[in-house]
């Protein structure tokens, strides 16, 4: 053996502890989530529900901002009380129970409404990495939407009344590089080689070969040789249409070794290069949404405050421009196929050297353009750099709108709504109905249907809140009387289940924002559990 | 307990399940009865104290649910911790389910969770036949055919018509990392878990001549010297044990020399705990997500109070939320579900016995595991192979190798398979077309 193994990594407690999540988003989002401290407003069965999923995959810190003394429908459907604590605080109880399930995690809490916290302590917000606000009067919730969306810090505000939930996203801006596409693309560059690549694949002569060696050449060197024979033919460009396709795959087919009968040998590479024709033989292009990334006026114009993604969003694209000739730098990564092992591993080896040199020059770029920013040069670190380089074909950049708008109807998306309204199929009428709701407890100080003798009068009232509303939006009556009697049947009823899945969704969102791992949902999700789905809004 | 204060905490419920609707099932009838069918009648079993499990004993009960019982023969690990909610580090190495039971007793007063710490093959279909509705959540998926198999196995026929109340309903969720599913199953009704095997892919292997002689992956590496260096060098005297870090260890660095010696990048130690392990990543929002729809479900088939989904959604979180549901299609000729003969075409009965037993194993309609074959031959039983009893695998062997028409099989021949997806025997017919 050339070099000894080196000695196993011992595993720390933590890291066995966490392992299944791990997985999912590595060291480095783990890291980011345990620096992470999260404010919830109102220890509802959602709100808990919501920091279960947070305490147990380990979040820094969490804080508990309710006013409320427990009643027994709270001990009904929230598991972080027990029967014990009737007529305590709420936030007291919740945090207690909460914080026995995980020992890393440090819990307070706050035992008044946000209503006064936003009015006798401003700055109280100032330092959260994440806000979320369940079942908040629409009052207050204006208020805090737009004390965060100034901050810049994520709120998200969510709820769930009978069968249906409703989860809304408010971030300013939101970056993503690991996205954790389902399927990633392979950047194999057949039509655009560089420069060892081309040397690379010069070197290999598929005719001179033994059988052996052929049909265990990667189908990346066949796919490469064929096109090369291609545009001996044809001229410059691939096989672009499905005819052209269909010729070069008869060429592949041709190319496949012969019996001394003439019939065709098994050869699983060449199977597996006319499989890749598809996908494998399109120009290698920086993605459009990439392209928009980089032009974005916060990569072009970079100032003091910009953060590590637009920097080296920059180093990207003065790389496009430069040394990269046109195309992001090298992913360096190879999907396997059928190959003997050198084969493979010297192939493998000049993609992965590209990318080494590619991240080299994005580096020095980002080097170049701290110094410019008068940023210190250890504020970003090289392997930030490199994550980046292998994820820039996947990079995400989603802008949302305040929750305060949606209150104005000069700033709500009303558009989106009459839209969706239009298909009898789509949830976009819980939304209507929720915001009914809402109107409905701004004037009544009750859910519609709460006591069982007004369910009759509330369908009245509730109707009427409907109409005024879609008054102010200018829609027309387009609302089924059945989802209102629906609501006041609920009578704001918050069934376990329900807000058990809809504390699950808030909760993973929040982690995709703490760990700017995968993509948020962008803005507004309502789920409806009689159908056992949901649909996504922008508004 | 004070009778006022239980009608209000179970205000919710109530609200639910005593007012009308117009969305409700139109067999619905609000009514008191439901709520009191849920806390005094209404048995649930779940299959599995896991991820899913913890998450659906707490749903049930505040659902309303009273009477439930949970199998699941694990015991708790530290990296069950990261999800598995109703476990702490000083219940490492206690049973799962009767950790859960009591957790969920001792928080939600009259709660009566009952727990079993066995296999589910360990009980009888009497056991399986006193619920009204199963809960499954399970990552196994041979487990969840066995389960499936034995609710299928209770469905009563008089003269080829179902009796409806030996249906009982079968809510299965699954998931893995940010994804998951879930199934509504009537078995007998609507389509089982065997009607659409295609759903669950096959577990990813390597063919041995790619391990042994062209590695490329990091994962490679790992599997020839599980299935390779470590039979023949038999390191610690016994079986791999995944849960050993000393195991783990010799396997991390004797997989590390092959990669190196290849030139193959990538291994870590990390990988190898997975590959050896099989470990599915999990989360615990995710488990949450699914778990709490099954409970919905089952919430929703218990009272009526609204129409089921019908019948499989799937979901996913990576990009924004996806959710979709679909009804899955009933296959007629179900080896599980479906009440006529199980065939098994073949081209002609020169096919032997081996070849046959690849059917049963690789055709995606069976998916067999070790399948047992005995075949009744002019009213005599007569054992054809026996896969997993190692003195009878002996004797049967050399029937591998003989063609059915020489082991005097026929069209007609009733061939009787046993096998560890299912809990009782198929019965098969051979059907040679010409
Ligand atoms: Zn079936």
């Amino acid at each position: 053996m050339a070099s000894p193994a080196p000695k196993s990594p011992e595993q720390s407690e933590k890291s066995r502890k966490y392992d299944r999540q791990l997985r999912l988003w590595n060291d480095h989002g783990q890291a980011l989530l345990e620096s992470a401290h999260i404010c919830l407003i109102n220890a509802n069965a959602l709100g808990t529900e919501i920091m279960k999923s947070l305490v147990l995959p380990g979040i820094g810190a969490f804080t508990i901002i309710d006013g409320h003394k427990v009643k027994d429908e709270d001990i009904g459907s929230n598991f972080f009380l027990d029967s014990d604590s009737l007529g305590k605080s709420r936030a007291q109880v919740t945090t207690q129970l909460l914080l026995e399930m995980n020992s890393d995690v440090r819990g307070d809490f706050i035992d008044e409404g946000p209503e006064q916290i936003l009015n006798n302590s401003p700055d109280f917000f100032n330092n959260f990495s994440l806000v979320i606000a369940c079942a908040m009067p629409e009052k207050s919730l204006v208020v805090l939407s737009r004390k965060l969306w100034e901050l810049d810090i994520p709120l998200i505000a969510c709820r769930t009344i009978g069968f249906v939930g409703h989860i809304r996203v408010q971030v300013k801006e939101h970056t993503v590089v690991e996205t954790h596409p389902d399927n990633e693309k392979s950047d194999l560059r057949l039509d655009k080689p560089f420069e060892a690549l081309k040397k690379h694949f010069d070197a290999i002569d598929l005719e001179s070969m033994d059988l052996k060696d052929h049909s265990h050449t990667p189908y990346v060197i066949i796919l490469y040789k064929y096109l090369e024979k291609w545009r001996s033919t044809y001229g410059g460009d691939m096989p672009k249409t499905y005819a052209e396709k269909e010729e070069f795959r008869q060429m592949l087919r041709a190319g496949i070794r012969k019996d001394e009968e003439n019939v065709p040998l098994s050869e699983e590479n060449f199977e597996e290069a006319i499989k890749a024709v598809n996908t494998c033989l399109s120009p290698t292009i920086v993605p459009s949404g990439v392209k928009e990334i980089l032009n974005d006026n916060n990569c072009v114009n970079l100032n003091s405050k910009s953060t590590s993604f637009w920097i080296i969003a920059k180093a990207i694209r003065d790389f496009v421009e430069n040394e990269g000739d046109g195309l992001l730098p090298q992913k360096g990564s190879l999907p396997d196929m059928v190959a003997d092992t050198e084969k493979f591993v010297s192939l493998q080896q000049v993609y992965h050297k590209q990318a080494g040199l590619d991240v080299e020059a994005v580096w020095r770029r980002t080097l170049q353009l701290l110094r410019q920013l008068g940023k210190p040069s250890d504020s970003i670190p090289e392997k930030d750099v490199k994550l980046y380089c292998r994820h820039a074909s996947e990079l995400c950049v989603q802008r949302g709108t305040c929750i305060a708008d949606e209150y104005d109807p000069k700033l709500l998306n009303v558009n989106e709504i009459v839209e969706s309204l239009e298909n009898p199929e789509s949830f976009m009428v819980h939304y209507v109905m929720l915001r009914g709701v809402d109107k409905f407890i701004d004037e009544y100080n009750t859910y519609p249907g709460e006591f069982d003798d007004h369910v009759e009068p509330d369908i009245v009232k509730l109707k009427a809140c409907i109409s005024k509303l879609l008054g102010e939006w200018g829609c027309g009556p387009v609302v089924k009387d059945d989802y209102v009697h629906e609501f006041c049947r609920y009578g704001g009823a918050e069934l376990h289940s329900v807000s058990a899945t809809v504390g699950g969704l808030a909760a993973q969102e929040a982690v995709k924002f703490i760990t700017h791992q995968y993509k948020p949902v962008n803005n507004t999700f309502i789920f409806d559990a009689v159908s056992c789905t949901g649909n996504t809004f922008f508004l | 307990m004070d009778e006022e204060n239980l009608h209000r905490k179970l205000s919710s419920l109530r609200k639910i399940l005593e007012r009308s609707g117009p969305f409700c099932r139109p067999d619905f009838e609000p009514s008191p009865e439901s709520l009191k069918f849920l806390m005094q009648n209404c048995k649930i079993l779940v299959v599995g104290a896991g991820g899913l499990g913890c998450e659906c004993l707490k749903n049930l009960a505040l659902m309303g649910f009273r009477q439930m019982e949970v199998i699941d023969m694990d015991v708790i690990d530290l990296s069950n911790l990261n999800r598995q909610f109703l476990f702490r580090h000083k219940d490492i190495g206690k049973s799962k389910a009767v950790t859960a039971a009591k957790f969920i007793n001792d928080r939600i007063p009259g709660c009566n969770v009952t727990p079993h710490f066995c296999r589910i093959q360990d009980k009888e279909p009497e056991f399986y036949k006193q619920f009204h509705i199963i809960l499954c959540g399970l990552d196994s998926i041979i487990a969840r055919r066995w389960i499936n198999s034995m609710l299928t196995s209770l469905l009563v026929y008089n003269d080829d018509q179902l009796d409806v109340s030996s249906v009982i309903p079968l809510i299965d969720g699954g998931t893995e990392g940010f994804k998951g599913n879930l199934r509504v199953i009537l078995p007998g009704l609507t389509p089982c878990i065997e009607c659409s095997l295609d759903l669950y892919p096959p577990q990813i292997t390597y063919p041995l001549c790619t391990i042994a002689n062209t590695p490329r992956l990091p994962e490679h590496c790992i599997e020839y010297v599980k299935v390779v260096q470590w039979p023949r060098e038999n390191p610690f005297d016994c079986c791999i044990d995944g849960d050993d870090p000393q195991h783990i260890t010799w396997i991390y660095e004797k997989s590390n020399d092959r990669a190196l010696h290849f030139g193959i990048r990538g291994l870590t130690y990390r990988l190898v705990q997975g590959v050896i392990k099989n470990i599915i990543p999990a989360v615990a929002s995710t488990n949450a997500i699914i778990a709490s729809m099954c409970c919905t479900e089952v919430f929703k088939v218990a009272t009526s109070c609204s129409a089921s989904l019908n019948n499989y959604m799937v979901f996913s979180n990576t990009d924004g939320i996806y959710t979709f549901s679909y009804e899955a299609e009933k296959n007629e000729n179900c080896l599980s579900c479906s009440h006529s003969i199980k065939e098994v075409p073949l081209k002609s009965l020169d096919v032997k016995l081996k070849e046959f037993i690849d059917i049963l194993k690789y055709d995606n309609a069976f998916q067999l595991k070790n399948p047992s074959i005995t075949a009744k031959i002019s009213g005599k039983n007569k054992t054809l192979y026996v896969e997993n009893i190692a003195s009878l695998e002996e004797q049967t062997r050399q029937n591998l190798s003989k063609s059915l028409f020489e082991l005097g099989i026929s069209n007609q021949t009733d061939l009787i398979v046993a096998d560890s997806t299912a809990p009782s025997t198929f019965t098969f017919k051979v059907k040679v077309s010409d």
